[in-house]
């Protein structure tokens, strides 16, 4: 194998929110092709950390490298565009639309606006999700756990190099999650992942690392053992 | 040909040989509507298909026909050159109107709108030296004519009217199927999911809003060089509204839902003026019932129920 390269990497990273310090001073280093997974209680500032990586809401201090480009500056669909996808914790879909025109819209951007080969690639895509028997729906109509898959569907038609999923097991049922794992293990051979996840038994099964964050701070970094293992982060989630 | 491109190239055929079947009063109210129609549609790129609400699109109609009618009574201009003047002076000033009110969102977006209709209704009141302000101006027929066709023979005028139309109708088949038609959609339904999908949803707002004004504009100039008269009421704020009324019967986000909502408007006011003065009250109570019963309009409903296919 080549010499690990980093994809991702954030320093000094801050966000203020008033006198509120969200997320303080965060370095992070992200290698590519790594599936990393970022936990952390709630408001321990995951979410806020990864929408500054990907553009939505800006920084208030440090700087964001990105395969190589400074792009703390850069308005996020221009970062969509260089290969950073996002699926937003709270299902943020096309309610309106059919699931299928939905997931054309992830990837008509790549793909162009001819119809048959946009069908092609979105059935291809919600056939993996296992949405296809469901694709002229309208989203809003499907169960939560369906608009999840769909989310997700709509992350990987965008062909990124970095894919950054926030909490997408949320109201998944057991089987579902199987499946997510798997898809997730096969986007990986070619896709770097940052995941944000509750689920310690799906962070288990796909993180090669874990990055914990607390108060807006990273806490420990480690492989999912030495992360079992480490008191800090026990001390974390039990609040001792 | 797909049925929706051929739905609606029937819809102009059918209107090319309503020319020849109808009574004079009729053919000519249609060559009215038609404009109008083209004005609504233009409403509908940013309204029905971008979730863009403006409440000041007379602005738009007006710097088209200002500009056209300017041109001819100021400068002499021809007919054909003038209309060129209105379209182009509606992009610069739509696209400076998008680039200013952009910045803002929702209802801030409906008030600056608002406001800046209202500054151009005043400049047209202020240079009445140059406008004539309130009284407005005619075209005079000697310089309403195109390469021999005279745009005030009642005839010439429809087919005129029409090849507007038709141009915009067909205009606004391609864009809904296009890559940039689809997007502006996306931005209508979710703006947020739009730009994290990698799309600048700020400059697909500004073409929206620049297509839009440009398409009003060309109403306007065409309204002007095709029935001769250029004035001050077609600035105000009522006929700001017409088009998000036309719109909103005819079915938002529908390509021929403004030409329908239009005519209905249009006959409306015309049948219920001829037994009461009251016809704004039954335009209000028709409203009322379709924002009740009919909310997605009158196209809307027909896509709804039997017609998925319409775009």
């Amino acid at each position: 194998m080549a010499a690990v390269t980093t994809l991702l990497s954030t320093c000094g990273l801050s966000r203020h929110f008033g006198g509120l310090r969200a997320v303080e001073n965060v370095d992070f280093d992200l290698p590519e092709g790594e599936i990393r997974a970022l936990i952390g209680p709630n408001g321990a500032g995951k979410t806020t950390f990864v929408s500054m990586l990907c553009g939505r809401i800006p920084a208030s201090n440090g700087k964001i490298t990105f395969a190589g480009r400074d792009v703390t500056r850069m308005p996020a669909h221009k970062r969509v565009q260089m290969g950073i996808a996002y699926t937003f914790q709270i299902t943020s879909i096309f309610a309106a639309l059919s699931v299928r025109e939905n997931v054309e819209l992830s990837v008509q951007r790549r793909l162009g606006a001819d119809r048959g080969q946009l069908g092609a690639a979105s059935d291809a895509l919600l056939e993996r999700v296992g949405l296809l028997d469901r694709a002229e729906q309208v989203a809003a109509d499907m169960a939560y756990g369906h608009q999840r898959l769909l989310e997700i569907a709509m992350g990987l038609g965008q062909n990124p190099r970095l894919l950054i999923l926030d909490e997408p097991t949320q109201g998944l049922s057991d089987g579902e999650i199987a499946d997510f794992i798997r898809l997730i293990r096969e986007v990986a051979r070619d896709t770097t992942v940052l995941l944000i996840e509750h689920n310690i038994d799906v962070v288990m099964a796909l993180a090669q690392k874990i990055t914990v964050m607390n108060f807006g701070a990273i806490i420990a970094e480690g492989t999912p053992e030495e992360i079992h293992a480490n008191e800090a982060v026990q001390a974390a989630y039990l609040g001792g | 040909m797909s049925r929706a491109l051929t739905f609606h190239i029937g819809a102009i055929i059918v209107l090319a040989v309503l020319q020849f079947i109808l009574p004079v009063y009729h053919s000519g109210n249609l060559a009215r509507i038609m404009v109008l129609a083209v004005y609504a549609m233009g409403y509908n790129v940013m309204f029905g298909y971008t979730g863009l609400l403006s409440l000041g699109h007379a602005m738009f109609f007006a710097v088209g026909m200002y500009g056209a009618g300017l041109s001819i009574r100021l400068f002499d201009m021809a007919a054909a050159p003038a209309f060129g003047i209105g379209i182009i002076a509606s992009i610069l000033f739509s696209l400076g109107v998008g680039l200013l009110a952009l910045r803002t969102i929702g209802v801030a977006f409906m008030i600056v709108t608002l406001m800046f209709s209202q500054a151009i209704y005043l400049l047209i009141l202020y240079f009445n030296p140059l406008t004539r302000g309130d009284e407005g101006f005619v075209i005079p027929q000697a310089v309403r004519q195109v390469a021999g066709f005279d745009l005030s023979d009642p005839v010439t005028r429809y087919f005129a009217a029409l090849l507007l139309f038709a141009i915009a109708l067909l205009g606004m088949v391609w864009l809904v199927r296009s890559r940039t038609g689809r997007v502006l959609v996306a931005i209508r339904e979710n703006e947020e999911r739009a730009r994290m999908l990698g799309y600048d949803s700020w400059a697909h707002k500004l073409f929206a809003v620049v297509l839009s004004g440009t398409m009003a504009g060309a109403a306007g100039a065409a309204y002007g060089l095709l029935f001769g008269s250029v004035g001050a009421s077609f600035a105000e704020v009522p006929f700001s509204i017409l088009p998000l009324l036309y719109v909103l019967l005819g079915g938002p986000g529908t390509v021929i839902g403004p030409f329908v909502g239009t005519l209905f408007m249009f006959y409306l006011r015309d049948i219920s003026s001829s037994f009461t003065d009251a016809h704004l009250l039954v335009a209000g109570i028709v409203l009322v019932l379709l924002t009740m019963y009919a909310r997605r309009g009158i196209m809307g409903v027909v896509r709804e129920r039997w017609a998925k296919w319409l775009p």
